[in-house]
């Protein structure tokens, strides 16, 4: 037989073959790279260095500069910093609480239990999978409104937290469970519930984690919610104070030149970036065991 | 407390009240209120189709750039964004692990980013004086003897909005066709070999797309749904809503414009359905194309 030169899927060590692979994506992992590269030296650049002319992609003496002025134009906005942080923290922590726990616990009764219904709620969540808030931001903000959630942390949060991709990814993840495991749980004696907590959760854990992730992206870098349901300043996001820096709103900032501005702006994306990317590297094991069995039949 | 809790209500309550009042109850009220003419101050007043009409026959920046600057863009970015993510999912899987899980991430990274907080980078590097970085470049290499106005001239806005949702394309989708791939069993590529099988193009289309068809249509409803999700783009870009000459104006942005600027919310809850509808009907019909490769 002569020798197999077809697709060898995920190779255990490099061989010459490869070489016209790395040849693609490298050059397109650069192009990618080249942006985010560039946030992280632009936000430790000096005055001096932001002003260079021609421009020059490294940073040669890094400071923190940039993020004290962020810190400052915050506090020259009426609102510290530190409270956007917070409000961008606890938002954060109440959405992706509550869409792991809500979404996977739907996820089990899509999957496993069963009731009337229960083929059509898949279909209209799959249905939902090409739902786009944008599209309906104005009847949200009615909804909402109407429920008395404007000027709160739960109106910022509640909105994204069913996350029909999420309930999506589980439901599928859960369905690889045998069945024979639920059923000896329940000569056991154990309840639905028990089922669940102790033997479903542990074994979803890598979908749980990229439904944490899926939410903690939406909910961090959401930039509407406090954009449109939040009227009090002192209740805004991370974001919503950085898209005001974005546009020079804040009282005192026309002054600040434009191009020391894209400094404290690189230093701005890269608090909001940071989090993100440090959880997808430290979760991403997980999230492609999820991702296997993502498909759509 | 858990030991009697075993009705399906326990699990779906919460999940399905929050995608109630949050998904269906908006699609609802954005139908219902495009019949009605709406200042968000006094009550709707139903108008009939008086909206639809109004935004097919009257409506000049819809029908000359909203619209097909949309179908422009959806075009462009939605199959190229998916044929580049399976295009180079099909190649990471052909790698070692340590660098695929490396070029992975990097990959991916973009779609973490936020929209409003890399818009200082494209800024930054389109900006339209002589510090703009590719402005420096060209100029420094000879290819213009003045700096061009990337961002606000209408001439440019659109391909950049194009390149940039380009490199933001790898998501979700991606991720799923790179673990779509890496679980097809090796052993049918032999087989398909013996069998006859001779080159690379036969392998994809008879083993690796078949075998990893699930994968191919999340993909793809991924890449329809992250298209128009990244809408905001000409807006943040250009900084201005309309953009300049509505050159980056997309049905988004035509939402926001006479919803939140204008307060026409009837007027653009109307915008909205037609929205919800072309991205159901691409997806559709994605679904069919691809549903068919059987």
């Amino acid at each position: 037989m002569a020798k197999f030169t077809g697709m060898k899927i995920n190779p255990k060590r490099f061989h010459r073959s490869q070489l016209k692979f790395f040849a693609v994506l490298l050059p397109m992992a650069a192009f990618v790279a080249l942006p985010i590269l560039f946030i992280f030296n632009h936000a430790f650049k000096p005055l001096n260095e932001l002003f260079a002319y021609p421009p020059r992609f490294f940073v040669r003496q890094p400071t923190l500069r940039n993020f004290r002025d962020l810190v400052e134009l915050a506090a020259q906005s009426g609102v510290p910093f530190s409270r956007y942080l917070f409000n961008s923290l606890v938002v954060t922590s109440i959405g992706v609480t509550l869409a792991i726990l809500f979404t996977s616990l739907a996820a089990y009764g899509l999957s496993k239990l069963k009731f009337r219904g229960k083929k059509f709620l898949f279909e209209i969540n799959t249905l939902a999978l090409m739902f786009v808030p944008i599209a309906v931001m104005i009847p949200r903000y009615i909804t909402i409104a109407r429920l008395g959630l404007i000027d709160s942390y739960l109106g910022l949060a509640l909105p994204l937290i069913a996350i029909p991709v999420g309930l999506f990814l589980v439901k599928q993840f859960i369905d690889q469970t045998p069945d024979e495991l639920i059923e000896s749980a329940k000569i056991d004696g154990a309840s639905e519930m028990q089922i669940f907590l102790r033997i479903i959760v542990p074994i979803t854990a890598p979908a749980i984690a990229t439904v944490g992730i899926l939410a903690f992206q939406l909910i961090w870098n959401d930039v509407i919610g406090p954009n449109l349901y939040i009227d009090d300043e002192s209740m805004k996001t991370l974001p919503f104070f950085f898209q005001t820096v974005a546009q020079g709103a804040i009282p005192g900032q026309q002054h600040h030149n434009p191009v020391a501005g894209q400094g404290v702006l690189a230093a701005a994306s890269l608090i909001m970036f940071v989090p993100n990317i440090i959880m997808f590297i430290w979760l991403q094991n997980k999230v492609m065991n999820t991702m296997a069995h993502s498909g759509i039949k | 407390m858990t030991r009697r809790m075993n009705h399906p209500a326990w699990f779906l309550m919460p999940y399905v009240l929050l995608f109630v009042v949050f998904i269906i109850v908006p699609v609802a009220i954005a139908f219902g209120l495009s019949f009605t003419y709406f200042n968000t101050v006094e009550t709707p007043e139903w108008v009939g189709l008086r909206n639809y009409i109004e935004l097919l026959t009257r409506d000049e920046v819809f029908m000359q750039h909203v619209l097909p600057n949309t179908i422009k863009f959806a075009f462009i970015v939605g199959p190229v964004g998916y044929f580049m993510s399976f295009l180079l999912a099909w190649m990471l899987a052909q790698i070692p692990h340590l660098p695929r899980t490396v070029f992975a991430i990097i990959l991916y990274s973009p779609s973490m980013t936020a929209g409003i907080a890399m818009a200082v980078v494209w800024t930054v590097l389109f900006s339209g004086d002589h510090a703009g970085y590719l402005n420096a470049m060209l100029l420094n290499w000879g290819f213009i003897s003045e700096p061009i106005q990337f961002l606000i001239s209408p001439d440019h806005l659109m391909n950049i909005m194009i390149v940039v949702a380009l490199w933001a394309s790898m998501g979700v989708g991606f991720l799923a066709m790179l673990a779509g791939i890496l679980n097809i069993d090796q052993s049918l590529y032999e087989a398909a070999y013996i069998d006859g099988m001779r080159n690379r193009w036969q392998e994809i289309f008879y083993i690796t797309i078949p075998s990893m068809k699930p994968q191919m249509l999340f993909g793809a409803v991924m890449a329809v749904v992250g298209t128009f999700q990244v809408g905001m783009i000409g807006v943040q870009l250009s900084g201005a809503n309309p953009t300049p000459q509505y050159a980056g104006q997309l049905l988004v942005n035509h939402i926001e414009d006479f919803g939140f600027i204008r307060y026409l919310m009837g007027y653009a809850s109307a915008v909205s359905v037609v929205l919800l509808i072309i991205i159901y009907s691409i997806s559709k019909v994605t679904f069919n194309l691809l549903g068919e490769k059987e």
